[in-house]
Parts: C-alpha cells; structure tokens; sequence
C-alpha cells in the first residue's frame, strides 16, 4: 500500500539535483526574447506608440495591439480584458506593446526606447467611491458582481433583541510570490500551429483564450516544471501565453518571455483588498449567535478575471464556521483603476474569515466570554444547517479544535526576553500572547460547478506500466506523486511502475483547473474510478476472474497494445440554485483550528512568532510528509498576511515597494516551529476518504495572530497586514499604560 | 574576456564580460541551469552556489571574480550518482516541493554542513535565512538539515530504505 505512507515524491530527484526544467531551463533553437512594454498611468487614452529614432531597431520586433492575431481579448468569465491596450490604459503596468529581440538585454533596452504617449482621464481609486461613479470601469455601475444570501429573517431577528455588535475589517493586498516568476515560450510549429510551455496551474484555460487570441485550436500547451502558483499562476498565464503567441505569430520563431521579478509583482493578479462590515446578535446569556447581517466589499482593480468566483467563495464562508439561524450576507466585487486582483490560494476566504474570527473576539469581549469558549459554544456540528441552507456532513470542527489544544504547550510559556531568534534586533520588553481561531473551507468547486465541469481522467496499460492522463499540474503540493499512488493501490502494484503523462494538452484529457483544493479530492477521485475501470476493462479483454491480480490479467494478454479508459467526475446529485445562494455549496468541507503563540516587541511594535499549531481535517492523509507540507506552506503564507506582507500602492496606484527587498515574506528566521496535526474524518466520495487541503491553511493564521496580539498587548487589530508600525500606532494610542 | 573556473570540478572556460552574472554565465553560456532566479537582487537565495565553499548569490557576483576559482552548484553536490546527504534528507523530509528554492536551499545547507557539524535548529534557520521558499514553511527544510547533518539520514542507496533507493533511480 502506497496510500497513507510518506512516498517520496517522484520528482523529487530531480527538483534535489537540479535536472528538473523550469520554462526558464529550456531554450529553443533561434529562440527571441520577449519584453512588455506596460502604462505608466492609471488612466488615459494611449495617443501614439512610438519608436525612438535614436535605438537600433533592426533586430527587433514590436507588436502593439493590431498585432495580435485573432481576437484581443483574453478570455475568461468575460471579455473585458485585453491581450495589449487598445486605446484606452486601465491600470499601471498595463500591456501596451511588446518587443521581441535577439536577447534579453536588447529586448528589456527596446522597452525602454518604446514611447507611448497618453491622455491622461481621471482615475477612480476608492472601491468605496466605485458603484455608480460617473468614472466608469465596468459595465453600467462599476459592480463586476453583486450577490446575496438570505436564510432566515436576519433583520428581524436583529431587531428583537439580543446583544447587537457591529464592527469594520479591513484587509489588504497580498501577493501569491511563488519564487519562480511568470514565463511561457510560444513556439510556431511547421503545421501552422503553436505549442506554449510554461509555468501554470491550468493548461486548458490557456487553450481557451488562445484560441481565441490566435484564431484557430491547432495549438497545445505543455506544463513545464512549475516554481509554485498559490492561484497567481491560475488565470494569469494565459495573458503571458497570449504575448508570447502574439510575437511567435509576428516573428515566425520561438519566443520566450519571463517576467523579472519587480515586473512580475507590479503587473501580476494579487489577492483582493476587502472592506467588511458585521453586524449581529448574541444571545448574552448562552453566548449563542441569533442573526448576522454582513457587507462585503471587495476591490477588484481594473478587469474582471476571476473576481466574481473569489465574491462568490467570500460570501458563503463569511459567517465563518458557526452556526446561525438567521443571516444576511450582500457582497459586492467592484472595478478601480488598480491592477486586477485574481485567484490567490483561499480565494476570498482568507479575507471574510478574518474578519469573522476578530468578530468573535469582539462579541467576546463585549460580553466578556473567553473567546475559544465562544467559538466552542458556535461552532458547526453534524446536522447544522449552513446560511446556503447545506447540512453539514462529516464536520471535524470540534475535533480539531480538541487536537489543537491538546497540542499546545500549556500554558504558554514566559517570553523569551532579550532573545530574539537568531540574537540580533533589541533586547526589549517583550509581551507573550496566544491566539485561536478555527476555519471551515469548502473543498472543489462551488455548487454544481463539477458536475458542470465533468472533469476527465485517463488511465492506461502501456507495457507493464500504468500512466495517468490529466491536466492536474503539479506545482509542488503532489499531484505527480498522489495519483499514481492512488492508481497503484487500486492496482495492487508497486507505483514505480506509474506515472502520470506530462501535463501536455495533446495528451491529457481536460480535468479542469488545479486549484479550488479540489485535486487530490476531486480529480483523484476520477483517478481512482479510471484505475477500477482499466482493471475491468483488462479483466473483461481476457476473460479473468474476480481474484486474479493485475499483473496475472496482463500476463494473459495477447497484445502488447497500449489499454486506456477514460474515466469522468461523476454527479453525486447536489442541490444549488446559483439565484438564490441556496443549497449544497461544496460536497463538503475541510476543518481547522490555528494556535499561535507569540511574542509582541512593545518597543518596535515587532512581532516574533514562536510557535503555530494547526490541527486539520484533512479527510485521510494520501501521504502525510505531502499533506503536513502543504499545510505548513499555506499557514506561513497566512503568518505573512498578518504581518509583514503588505503591497504600496502609490499615488498613481501602481505598486512601488515591487521588490523583495522591500516587499517582505517570511524567512526561516520569521517562521515558528509548527506542530501539525492530521485529523481524518473521511468525505465519502474523495479518494480513500480525502477532503481537499490546498487553501485551508490560510484561512485563519492572521486571525489567530490578531488575537494573540491582543492578548499580549491589550491593543486591538481589524486590520491586515498588523506590521509594526499599525501595532506600534496601537501600543501608542492605547497610551502609558501600554505594558501587558 | 577569457575567464576560467572550476565548476563542480571540471575545468571550465568562458568568453564572457568581466561584468557578467556569474548566474548568467552558469546557465546561459555553460548550461547548468541548476541554479535559479528568483529576484535578480540577492534577496531569494534561489541562485546559492559556493565559490570556495561559501555560499553567494550568483546573480551578484561578477564573473570576472570567480576567475581561478572552484565554483559549486546543485548540479555538483551529488558525487558519482550518490547524492549529498542533504539531497537524501531533503527526499525523505520533504523538503522540496515546488523545487525552485530547493537547489539554493541545498548548496547554503551543504555550506553549513562543510563547517558546523551539530547545530541547534536555530543555527540551521540562521543559516538558510537568505534562502526564500514559499511552499514549505521551512518546517521541513529545518527537518532536513538537522537530519542530515545528525547523520540521520543515510546517502541514497544505503540498504533497507527502499523508498530512497527509489526516488534517486525514478526520473
């Protein structure tokens, strides 16, 4: 058996020895290097694109938007968004114009010699100020998307009594990182088609829109190795993949185009910046919640892209993991001139969940309950009913929040005076402080989304191996290690002799997209079904019995003919009214509970992480070294929301702090030692048992932070990134009494 | 110019700028694309390679500097197809998983090994703190190290651990 057991994963050796290829690694015969050519303003209408006299242009190319060769739109949920401007600039750091040259450094010198000059028009920044303003981005009224859920009587339950508690959250931007930054070679094939190979999380939505932006489907994409995504290489790449297309067309020859790093933050999707507004009623004496009524308002920035799914995932989780009978939620997704926001790992959920966390802590406080007896008191249970109107199945909530705490060292230890990790920084006054917060997520698509999609595996006898057919990209969380276990167990051999296929679109079949932690739950479910259908398919070919092995099948045939089956998701009867926001909103949902202890420097407002423990419903653990990685990546990631993470934005809303020096993520030095805790309370119709995994370690560190701050320093937070100087703001106002 | 080093210990020998990335050099002109960039700046780690065994960030080293100079990337850790021990430690801790930091992770850890024999985690975490990754945490990379430098963790192809004797023949 492979499932359940730490398999080491099989690109390992090549990731540890430097072989495996990066699209960067791969360099095409006759291979011209791209660049973007991107506004400088956040509004305007473009006058004229230019050529300085003075550059030498003679090895160059420069397509602007009448280049591209089918359709300048880069398709997705609409078709606002334009492979190069067309006129009109919408943000800073838009594509303008592009240029291909015999090297990187003459294609980033011709850049620079490209003259674009603008009308400036008036910029619309506050997404406050967007609905219905007179400057208009989208649409009639600047709203991308609007949606409500309504279950029970809020309004009326708030007006008959009960505590009533009202407060504001708000967070901001966040930037995906992966370490490996954009980048796709466009290569013109003899037939007149085009492969794409690069870094992505979704081959076919680039099949999609470049379809559309070269005019014809004779074209396959080819996943290279991929240096993480975290949801910024879901949507984004097709817009890389559409340029390098576009130049390849003009040109006639290979063309690769890799973003620099200060490139690749200025212009690439982030998470979206949320205003959230919570108004509810408790029970003062049970501690129960009666009724929430909640305003959700969500910054897109200029396009579309995903926004209305990340509202969409926003609004159903937005009451948190505690039951309610009567709750309102209205969100709306907005248009400003910024940069568009997209799919980053949590995908709106890490935004509402904060903001639902710190409500807690304010009910508590305002009734003066402990915040974790709070939760325990609302928390979901087998057979609650969820504001879409979902019965919960198979909940871990109060299970993890058991293993967590039980996890913990308690109580918490002293601080570590004067010993800041590593020895440098001051010897100040230190406040010890631990936070709680616990997280639902919904696993796959919303809804009817998969039974809509109907997500395609292959599965084939090829030799004496077995190799699996999908367009689920590995991008480090394990997908070419997790599905040919799976396969393998089903098969009842050793997963050396499996594989899966490249992620090439001329092979695979279309799985649909890796993310929405539906992979290893969903996709591998198809998996699953694909390898019982090959045994089937091989027992039914040689007339086998019922107990012969796979291998005693395959001895008995007299072909060496490769065997594939095709398997597909299959529809397991939700109920979802997409008008109403009512029914079944996932097949069901992954539990966390997030402790974290830390130290609050009173003197710089710093905050030194000692120490996080999650414990987590994973469903069953395919391979536990890959489920405990993924979740302590995700759960740093959430540490770095809380509070070092913030992208600056400037007067003209481009971001100006577009470099790691100065755009900070949590080193080794910043992280804590994490304690994780698997919880297996199994989804019947994921593999073995498995929920999804992939986002919920983001959903609630930052929250957990916020109140471990409070509790070490008495200062309040509603407000991400709390970096040292929004902490120090605090420790000031709250005055001289400001020593825990 | 003519600039000639020792890469993973073959003699090597470049026409490049004096002025020239080394990590330009590494991966354009000698193809050891081992080494990655992730910022440019010196700020990821992603580019680590050891020049006389301390580690530097290849995108700030002018080539010119390693000339007579014993250079080593991920490429070079593994001797005759038996991987480091801190490549085996990384397989069996995963400490890789998107892979982009991990040839940088690699040569900073195979600096630490080369000069602490027993650090604390926390000598570890120093030590790899010019490294970013954004997959693991680093709770696995630290696992890794302190397995590996422990000596814990055997070479790959050490009997009786099946799963690495694998993983070092897959691929």
């Amino acid at each position: 058996m492979h499932i359940g057991r730490d398999i080491v994963r099989i690109d390992g050796h090549a990731k540890v020895t430097g072989a495996a290829r990066y699209v960067d690694d791969v360099r095409p015969d006759d291979c011209l290097y791209a660049a973007t050519v991107r506004s400088t303003i956040a509004h305007g209408r473009i006058v004229s694109i230019d050529q300085d006299p003075a550059f030498d242009w003679s090895d160059v190319t420069l397509a602007t938007a009448k280049d591209v060769p089918g359709e300048n739109v880069v398709a997705l949920m609409t078709d606002d968004q334009p492979v190069l401007a067309d006129g009109v600039v919408r943000h800073v750091a838009e594509p303008v114009a592009l240029v291909a040259a015999p090297t990187r450094d003459k294609a980033l010198a011709a850049v620079r010699h490209v003259r674009v000059t603008y009308a400036p028009l008036d910029p619309l920044f506050d997404p406050e100020a967007s609905e219905g303003s007179a400057t208009r981005i989208f649409g009639e009224d600047n709203v991308f998307s609007r949606i409500t859920i309504d279950h029970g009587d809020a309004r009326g339950a708030l007006a008959a009594g009960g505590t009533v508690i009202e407060g504001t959250y708000r967070v901001g931007l966040q930037e995906q990182l992966y370490i490996e930054p954009q980048g796709m070679i466009a290569i013109p094939r003899a037939d007149g088609g085009m492969t794409l190979f690069g870094s992505m999380q979704c081959p076919y939505y680039i099949v999609k829109a470049l379809t559309r932006v070269l005019g014809h489907d004779k074209l396959n994409v080819v996943q290279a190795a991929t240096g993480g995504g975290f949801g910024g290489k879901e949507e984004y790449p097709s817009m890389v993949a559409a340029h390098a297309a576009t130049l390849a067309v003009k040109t006639g020859k290979p063309v690769k185009l890799i973003y620099r790093r200060d490139e690749d933050l200025r212009a690439t999707t982030k998470r979206h910046p949320a205003i959230m507004h919570y108004r509810t009623a408790v029970d003062p004496d049970t501690g129960k919640l009666l009724a929430a009524d909640i305003r959700l308002l969500f910054d897109g920035g200029a396009y579309n892209t995903l926004s209305p799914v990340v509202l969409s995932r926003g609004v159903i989780h937005a009451m948190g993991p505690y039951a309610c009978p009567n709750v309102r939620v209205e969100g709306r997704m907005v248009a400003t001139h910024t940069p568009p926001n997209g799919a980053f790992r949590g995908f709106g959920a890490p935004q509402v969940m904060f903001a639902a966390e710190r409500h807690m802590d304010r009910i508590a406080r305002t009734l003066g309950r402990d915040p974790l007896e709070l939760r325990r008191i609302n928390l979901y249970r087998d057979g609650d009913v969820t504001p879409t109107g979902q019965r919960l199945h198979d909940v871990g909530g109060a299970e993890v929040v058991e293993r967590a705490m039980a996890a913990c060292e308690a109580p918490l230890p002293p601080s570590m005076h004067g010993t800041r990790p590593g020895g440098g920084g001051s010897a100040g006054r230190r406040a010890p402080g631990r936070g709680v917060a616990i997280a639902w997520h919904g696993c796959g698509f919303t809804g009817n989304g998969e039974a809509a999609l109907k997500g395609k595996a292959d599965v084939a006898l090829e030799g004496d191996r077995v190799v699996v057919y999908t367009a689920s990209t590995d991008i480090g969380q394990g997908t070419d290690t997790i599905f040919p276990s799976i396969v393998a167990d089903v098969l009842g051999i050793d997963v050396e002799r499996v594989r899966n296929a490249d992620h090439d679109t001329g092979l695979v079949p279309d799985s649909g997209p890796t993310v929405a932690s539906r992979t290893a739950m969903v996709v591998g479910q198809v998996v699953k079904r694909g390898a019982e259908k090959l045994l089937d398919a091989l027992r039914a070919e040689v007339g086998g019995g019922p107990d012969d092995s796979f291998d005693a099948l395959r001895a008995k045939r007299k072909t060496d003919a490769p065997l594939r089956v095709q398997s597909q998701y299959e529809d397991q009867g939700a109920i979802w009214d997409a008008t109403t926001y009512q029914g079944e909103a996932y097949p069901t949902y992954g539990w966390s509970c997030v402790v974290v202890d830390l130290d609050v420097d009173l003197d710089t407002g710093e905050v030194l992480y000692r120490r996080l423990v999650q414990a987590t419903d994973v469903g069953k653990a395919l391979n536990p070294v890959l489920c405990s990685g993924q979740l302590e990546g995700g759960a740093l990631q959430g540490l770095g929301y809380a509070t070092c993470e913030e992208v600056v934005l400037d007067d003209q809303h481009g971001m100006i702090n577009n470099r790691l020096t100065n755009y900070i993520i949590p080193t080794s030095l910043d992280a804590p030692e994490m304690v994780t805790e698997l919880v297996e309370i199994p989804f019947e119709f994921g593999p073995f048992g498995a929920k999804g995994i992939g986002e919920i370690p983001h959903d609630v560190p930052a929250a957990a932070v916020a109140q471990a701050i409070e509790a070490a320093a008495g200062v309040v937070l509603d407000v991400l990134p709390m970096t040292p100087e929004r902490v120090m703001t605090a420790l000031e106002a709250k005055g001289p009494g400001r020593d825990a | 110019m003519k600039i000639d080093f020792e890469l993973n210990g073959q003699a090597v020998s470049v026409e490049a700028a004096p002025m020239a990335r080394l990590l330009d050099v590494l991966r354009e002109d000698l193809r050891a694309t081992g080494s990655k960039e992730g910022c440019g700046e010196g700020e990821c780690g992603a580019c680590t390679v050891l020049i006389e065994g301390r580690a530097v960030n290849a995108c700030l080293v002018p080539t010119v500097q390693v000339a007579g100079h014993k250079v080593l990337t991920v490429e070079g850790l593994a001797q005759d197809d038996r991987l480091h021990p801190v490549q085996t430690a990384f397989l069996k801790y995963g400490g890789a998983q998107c892979g982009i930091c991990t040839p940088g992770f690699l040569v900073a850890a195979a600096e630490l090994l080369a000069e602490h024999p027993s650090p604390t985690r926390l000598q570890v975490r120093e030590a790899l703190a010019g490294n970013l990754c954004r997959c693991t945490g680093y709770q696995k990379i630290v696992d890794a190290v302190v397995a590996a430098l422990s000596g814990e963790v055997e070479p790959a192809g050490a009997p009786g651990d099946a799963d690495l004797d694998r993983a070092s023949r897959t691929c």
